[in-house]
């Protein structure tokens, strides 16, 4: 337990410039994620960034046998895998077997490609469940260009996005084309979903693009307010859990999945103490 | 067309003001089945008129034309002057009351200002001031201003449909289209819904069109009925057009018009009859 609060080592190893790396790609990922989170929650997608974070590692994983780099690999598939939800699942009742069918394929093909490549395991591991310390300068470069694109696209069709989330049939009334919005919105999510899997990982990528959002939209349901509360909560998460990841050596997931999840928690506990202090007023 | 049809005309043509709704000669067909055609009508400003008619004659489908959302067969549609295009700002819109999502992240205030300038791009950051005022002076017009910082989800449907008729009305349009906003609502609301829409075209003069299955709450304060059934549609006041005759050769088999009290009871129209209250399918 001392270790998790070894204070010197932590400063140590923040010296090091694979650490201060890693610390910036989190935060980086932290702002992305929690930027989209809440529109991810009021459109229902949890499973399709699931799905789309499978294939963004069957990308990955792709890159990594070719000798490509792995982020490139993972941001070309989560794309891909965007388009090819927005397309096959349009209809609403379609799209959750859609995403299932889709996500199933890619990562038995994710694992076939990790299986033929020879090099080292422990690189196979990391694009599951991440392994945050392997983000070089040039993947640091790649992580803050695709992110300025996303957040710089989300501002353009912000309103737009969030009316035809909130209120379908209105907006598209007032000429929203909710239509091309959708899988533009998917590709913003495959990009983020992309930049975690090389972070938290594929299987881990719902704790900063799903639950920052559900946590926030428990305690406001001002769309503004949720926003910058996701944003913060997936900051926490992400580089806190880096932080206290570094003086036990253990990998960063846990503890960014776990603060996540704590946060979520208290957001719950917050929403039900304050709706049993109206129903008693 | 009919008599009905011919006093409507006279009444909306002529001297009076140019109407901001005007339909002329419109088809709307699905293959090879036609909803309505030969349809002319004129909605003057201020003037509300409700769309009655049985499920799958076609009033969700006009609302479609003259939002944009679905070209006609043939014929024209003109919206105060110029042809019915997607996204015009000249039009409000409110639809059918729907279960919202409870645990939805969106206050009232919020999907009343997506009324207001929802369809732009960006943050729009630099309106803030404007939009603020037009949405609390939209939410004071409806009585919605108490309950404008809640969670929308949480509202019972009567609230909702309050924010709905402001969500509509904060653009200041012109015309005014309501998708059966009374569904699922009581009657108390219902007649408060209504009333909200009524005084509305009384005093800004908009013109409005009211598709329901709810007649009774309506009737009073409606200047002419649109009734489609089947293909065939009737034009007129009330009193022409809710009479046992008039129904009857719409609908081709016997239907009662029953007065009781203020109440009309529409008996023998198929899949529209009983209390005129069916279930509509989205």
């Amino acid at each position: 337990m001392t270790r998790f609060l070894d204070l010197s080592a932590t400063l140590d190893l923040l010296g090091y410039d694979f650490v201060q790396h890693a610390l910036l790609a989190a935060a980086v990922l932290g702002l992305v994620s929690g930027a989209l989170a809440p529109l991810v929650v009021a459109r229902q997608m949890s499973f399709a960034v699931h799905g789309t974070a499978e294939l963004a590692f069957t990308g990955g994983a792709a890159a990594l046998l070719l000798g490509w780099s792995v982020g490139a690999g993972a941001l070309a598939g989560a794309v891909v895998a965007a388009l090819l939800l927005g397309l096959l699942g349009q209809r609403d009742g379609e799209r959750d077997s859609v995403i299932g069918v889709v996500l199933s394929f890619g990562l038995g093909l994710g694992v076939l490609l990790l299986w033929l490549y020879p090099g080292r395991a422990a690189n196979k591991f990391s694009l599951l469940v991440g392994q945050i310390v392997g983000v070089d300068s040039t993947d640091l470069a790649l992580l803050a260009g695709a992110a300025l694109v996303v957040l710089v696209v989300l501002a353009v069709v912000y309103r737009p996005l969030l009316f035809s989330s909130v209120d379908p049939a209105v907006a598209v009334a007032r000429g929203v084309p909710a239509r091309a919005l959708s899988p533009l919105f998917a590709v913003l999510v495959g990009v983020a979903t992309a930049l975690g899997v090389q972070t938290v990982g594929a299987l881990l990528v719902l704790a900063l693009m799903v639950t920052p959002g559900a946590a926030a939209t428990r305690v406001t349901a001002n769309p503004v307010l949720a926003t910058v509360l996701a944003v913060v909560f997936a900051e926490v998460a992400a580089v806190g859990g880096i932080l206290l990841s570094l003086a036990p050596g253990v990998p960063v997931s846990g503890f960014v999945t776990g603060i996540s999840f704590l946060i979520y928690l208290a957001c719950r506990g917050v929403a039900a103490t304050r709706r049993r202090r109206v129903a008693a007023a | 067309m009919s008599e009905a049809t011919t006093v409507a005309e006279a009444r909306a043509g002529g001297a009076g003001p140019s109407p901001l709704v005007r339909l002329r000669a419109a088809r709307l067909a699905y293959g090879s089945r036609v909803l309505w055609d030969g349809l002319d009508l004129d909605v003057a400003p201020g003037e509300f008129l409700a769309v009655l008619g049985p499920n799958g004659s076609g009033k969700t489908s006009l609302m479609r034309v003259l939002l944009g959302l679905r070209p006609l067969t043939s014929g024209t549609v003109e919206i105060g002057g110029e042809p019915a295009h997607r996204g015009s700002r000249r039009i409000g819109y409110v639809p059918q009351q729907r279960a919202v999502d409870p645990t939805l992240a969106v206050r009232g205030r919020d999907l009343v200002g997506l009324g207001w300038d929802g369809h732009h791009w960006g943050l729009g950051l630099r309106g803030r001031r404007e939009r603020r005022r037009r949405v609390d002076a939209a939410l004071a017009a409806v009585g919605a201003t108490r309950y404008a910082n809640q969670p929308v989800g949480l509202l019972s449907g009567g609230e909702q449909q309050r924010l709905r008729v402001a969500q509509a009305l904060v653009g200041d349009p012109d015309v005014l289209l309501c998708d059966e906003p009374l569904l699922s609502l009581d009657l108390a609301h219902q007649r408060v819904v209504s009333e909200l829409v009524a005084r509305r075209a009384r005093e800004h003069g908009t013109a409005v069109l009211f598709v329901t299955h709810e007649i009774n709450p309506v009737l009073p304060l409606v200047d002419r009925v649109l009734y489609l059934v089947n293909g065939r549609f009737r034009i007129g006041p009330p009193d022409e057009v809710m009479t046992s005759e008039t129904l009857t050769e719409l609908y081709g088999t016997p239907v009662q018009v029953v007065r009781v009290g203020d109440r009309i009871i529409v008996a023998g129209a198929e899949n529209g009859g009983g209390q005129h209250h069916v279930q509509e399918t989205p």
